[in-house]
């Protein structure tokens, strides 16, 4: 049986998408068999990320109406023949997801492959509740910034509340996946630091991914970003996490950005 | 000049932390009292009352319950003489 993440964070563009394409791929490249969700009804963007938009032909929606199988809803990918895409509809809204046919999808990829990893949309209503329901594991997403911060908390009380796991009195599990942080600037005193938002989210920390026009580059070309280079800051971070989620027990390396002189001019302006 | 703004201004992170830690520590409390907007209501109701008579039909209460926020309107339609007949 796989294990079932849910990757979520209450704020819309902290880096869900990105991580659940990096996170999925990773596992991938270390052999284990991998699925990653879109639960974005409506408003589909994994699929983009992954670079597989075009050759999207059913989706989670045809699933759950019985519309399509399983099987012709997935979408292998081309780099990594262990990782799969279940994408979203983009026509359909999140009414379209019912909590029945969420229920069978999940059950039946769980058998299936290792990792089932939910991408959920931003928001606390249906299409997010749905998409944490049967999740085993959550990965909280969140950037140093105050609203991102407030609704990730937001979110962790809905893990402890709204879950399958919840209901039945279990602990459900949650990481932090600290993204686009940048070490200088809080160095400086100007961005929240790694301990100040762990003391106020008070959950272990999975990783943290550097600020990087890595991860705009790798979505640029439709490539997870620990695809698209192997060696970048982001791509190592999230290696890491990896390792992390599989179990290993790792000191958490906060990346700096080593940036030459060159690296000051364009990499600022990128970002 | 600008070497010595970036060392004279005063550090923002701080403040974001502070801010959080005194939010959270609200909203963790607040997510069980639902039904502090309905007494609310009830007394905007029974303050304006004490001062005026309200006829029923002249009193639109409205009510918006959020994930997040919730609003409460009370649009009260005073007649001219309200403050004479309370008297």
């Amino acid at each position: 049986m796989g294990k079932v993440v849910v990757v979520t964070s209450g704020k819309g563009g902290v880096g869900k998408t990105t991580s659940t394409a990096a996170l999925g791929a990773a596992l991938a490249q270390n052999g284990e068999k991998v699925v990653v969700v879109d639960f974005d009804v409506g408003l589909r963007n994994l699929d983009l990320v992954m670079g597989a938009e075009r050759r999207v032909v059913y989706d989670l929606v045809n699933v759950i109406q019985g519309e399509a199988k399983l099987t012709q809803a997935l979408i292998r990918d081309k780099r990594l023949e262990t990782l799969y895409l279940l994408p979203a509809s983009q026509t359909r809204d999140k009414d379209n997801l019912t909590a029945e046919g969420v229920e069978k999808v999940i059950g039946a990829l769980r058998h299936v492959f290792d990792w089932v990893i939910c991408d959920s949309p931003a928001g606390i209503e249906r299409g997010a509740t749905l998409a944490m329901r049967h999740a085993d594991v959550a990965i909280v997403v969140t950037n140093p910034e105050v609203s991102s911060v407030r609704d990730s908390d937001r979110i962790i009380g809905l893990l402890d509340s709204k879950t399958l796991k919840a209901e039945n009195g279990e602990r459900m599990e949650k990481h932090l996946l600290l993204t686009r942080y940048d070490s200088l600037r809080a160095e400086r005193g100007d961005m929240l630091k790694v301990d100040d938002v762990l003391e106020i989210l008070s959950i272990p920390l999975l990783g943290i991914i550097p600020e990087s026009m890595d991860v705009l580059r790798a979505s640029n070309v439709g490539s997870p970003v620990t695809l698209a280079d192997e060696r970048s800051a982001p791509a190592l971070a999230y290696f890491e996490a990896t390792r992390r989620l599989r179990g290993e027990d790792l000191p958490v390396s906060i990346p700096g950005e080593r940036r030459g002189f060159f690296g000051k001019f364009f990499g600022r302006k990128a970002a | 000049m600008n070497l010595f703004r970036l060392f004279s201004r005063a550090q923002s992170a701080p403040a974001a932390r502070e801010r959080l830690q005194v939010l959270l520590a609200h909203e963790r409390a607040a997510s069980g009292d639902s039904d502090l907007i309905t007494k609310l209501r009830d007394e905007i109701l029974r303050a304006i009352s004490k001062h005026m008579q309200i006829a029923d039909d002249k009193v639109s209460v409205r009510m918006e319950r959020g994930a997040n926020v919730s609003t409460l309107a009370v649009d009260i339609e005073i007649p001219f003489d309200a403050g004479r007949k309370a008297a």
